[in-house]
């Protein structure tokens, strides 16, 4: 039953992952051709653009739902193909426990990040 | 008597790159799992870098430049056609696996016809909508000058 | 599909031996087996055990595909040795190896013990609280035809495991209950007389059950019958699901249809017999 429950999860952070990362994607990738959230111009990269998207607030959030998102996503998918390779029972264990603190660790220093530039970016 | 030596005959992790006739589907299951665990590693490596701009802009500029270098921009490039394609055939497995694109049980008449029939069609147009982002994608790595 | 004519010929049959008692590890032996238009890989093996090697062993009942005995991995793909033509697969040479993610027994036989086990886990069986009415019956279980249709093709299933060698998940996790089990799992839980959802979930939701299926599709490529588990194991999954969102609709049991009033048996026709079991 826990397995329903974490795979149940695993599709919904997928379709949180596809409309978010999409955005993501489509502002760095497609930049040449549609130049979303780009007012300096240019690169989606260079720190004028990075700047001027770090002030709107929605941005900061959207990023940590993101990362909230893509880590469950990517670290269950990660603990699926590694649990089918048939491990004994304390090394799942010890897999779960582990990708939990990784997660945890990876998405407070990661929120940590995303908050300070929002700040650092008002500042000037 | 039952109690005898048994030989062990697992195809082990071998089976799951298939390596033999087998359709279509099996090796876009291979696909899905590789590019998943590309797009995981580059995800952890792009917490911790993007987080770089933090500490000033002249450290986001110092890894900024490393990265335009032509082997991470194809590294890169190849990252992306890894997330257009796990998007996509994403979207294909969540409405199989949620049982929208099986078909209800029939019953089965020679030759058979199985749900994967029945998902076909939705595996190709997930194909083509995958290759086209791509294509988008790679116009703008390489063809649009940055 | 349109079968060429063939004309009969020599095929070279690369057979993956294994005997227990003197070897370590299987190896291949070749045979050469002459071919007439017809012959189905089983004829051919038989061939070879009147004529060439009587210590060839297999394991094979029906012939007609129909018990689900002769599985086998004909040139690396599991199929129904008895059910598979030799022109339709082989115009020089052919492979034949016993059933993989089973233990060898001998030779071409396949140790089938754990697709048992783990199909009877899943509660393969109408599941009811009603103790009474299943021990002495007052009637029948109702059920319309569309309900029936809605499990009926996974009722097919012939226990031959070849879903089971076919499934990538199985080659690496041999806790993984697999493409046949889950399927049964689906035809019980489909089926209107049944109340055992409750029961099966705690197996078939639990971290070697239907989640570790990611639809590769190989288990119904190979089915001989047609059942297609895939299609079971996504339906099983959406029921899954669905009960942990709480959006699973609540099923009313099928009702118990009374004995036909008013009808008298024609004389011709004797009472049922009582039963024999204690």
């Amino acid at each position: 039953m826990r397995e329903t429950k974490l795979w149940t999860w695993h599709i919904f952070t997928g379709i949180v992952i596809l409309v978010l990362l999409g955005i993501h994607m489509i502002t760095m990738h497609l930049d040449g051709i549609l130049g979303w959230f780009n007012p300096a111009g240019g690169e989606a990269i260079d720190w004028a653009n990075i700047v001027a998207r770090a002030k709107l607030l929605i941005i900061a959030i959207l990023y940590i739902v993101l990362l909230a998102a893509a880590l469950y996503h990517g670290l269950y998918g990660f603990r699926t193909i590694l649990f089918e390779l048939g491990p004994r029972q304390g090394i799942q264990k010890f897999i779960n426990v582990l990708f939990w603190i990784l997660g945890i660790c990876l998405f407070v220093f990661g929120t940590w990040a995303a908050l300070k530039f929002y700040i650092i970016a008002h500042a000037g | 008597m039952l109690q005898d030596k048994r030989c062990p005959n697992s195809i082990g992790v071998w089976g799951w790159l298939g390596g033999g006739r087998w359709g279509l589907e099996r090796y876009l299951y291979t696909l899905h799992r590789l590019t998943g665990l590309g797009i995981l590693l580059y995800f952890i490596l792009h917490i911790l870098v993007t987080s770089s701009r933090v500490f000033s802009e002249k450290a986001w500029e110092t890894w900024m430049g490393v990265f335009s270098s032509p082997v991470f921009k194809i590294g890169e490039f190849l990252v992306y056609v890894a997330f257009a394609y796990h998007a996509i055939n994403g979207i294909r497995l969540i409405l199989i696996e949620l049982g929208f694109s099986v078909g209800k049980a029939e019953e089965p008449i020679y030759p058979y016809k199985s749900s994967l029939n029945v998902q076909r069609p939705l595996m190709i147009v997930s194909i083509i909508v995958a290759a086209v982002l791509i294509a988008a994608g790679g116009y703008d790595f390489f063809a649009l000058a940055h | 599909m349109t079968r060429k004519l063939q004309k009969e010929t020599d095929i070279t049959f690369h057979i993956r031996r294994y005997n227990p008692d003197v070897d370590d590890k299987p190896h291949w032996q070749k045979f050469i087996v002459h071919v007439e238009p017809g012959m189905t890989v089983l004829d051919g093996l038989h061939q070879i055990r009147e004529t060439q090697d009587a210590s060839l062993s297999m394991r094979y009942s029906c012939r007609m595909g129909v018990c689900g005995s002769c599985g086998m991995l004909l040139n690396g793909r599991p199929a129904l040795a008895c059910n598979t033509q030799i022109f339709d697969i082989a115009s020089k040479a052919l492979t034949v190896a016993s059933l993989p993610n089973f233990d060898i027994v001998k030779d071409l036989v396949p140790d089938l013990t754990p697709l048992f086990s783990k199909h009877i886990s899943t509660y393969p069986y109408i599941v009811r609280d009603d103790a009474d009415e299943m021990l002495n019956p007052t009637g029948e279980f109702f059920q319309s035809p569309d309900e029936l249709t809605e499990y009926l093709q996974f009722t097919y299933c012939i226990k031959c495991g070849l879903c089971m060698a076919a499934c990538p998940t199985m080659a690496t996790d041999p806790n993984y209950l697999g493409p046949q089990p889950l399927a049964q799992s689906y035809r019980y839980t489909k089926d209107t007389r049944d109340d055992g959802f409750n029961l099966r979930k705690k197996v078939v939701g639990g971290s070697h059950g239907a989640f570790r299926c990611h639809y590769a599709g190989e288990c119904s490529n190979v089915c001989p019958k047609g059942v297609d588990p895939a299609r079971a194991i996504q339906l099983m999954k959406r029921e899954l699901v669905l009960d942990y969102l709480k959006l699973r609709k609540h099923r009313t049991k099928s009702a118990i249809l009374g004995k036909p009033e008013g009808v008298k048996r024609r004389p011709e026709i004797p009472e049922a017999p009582c039963f024999t079991k204690e």
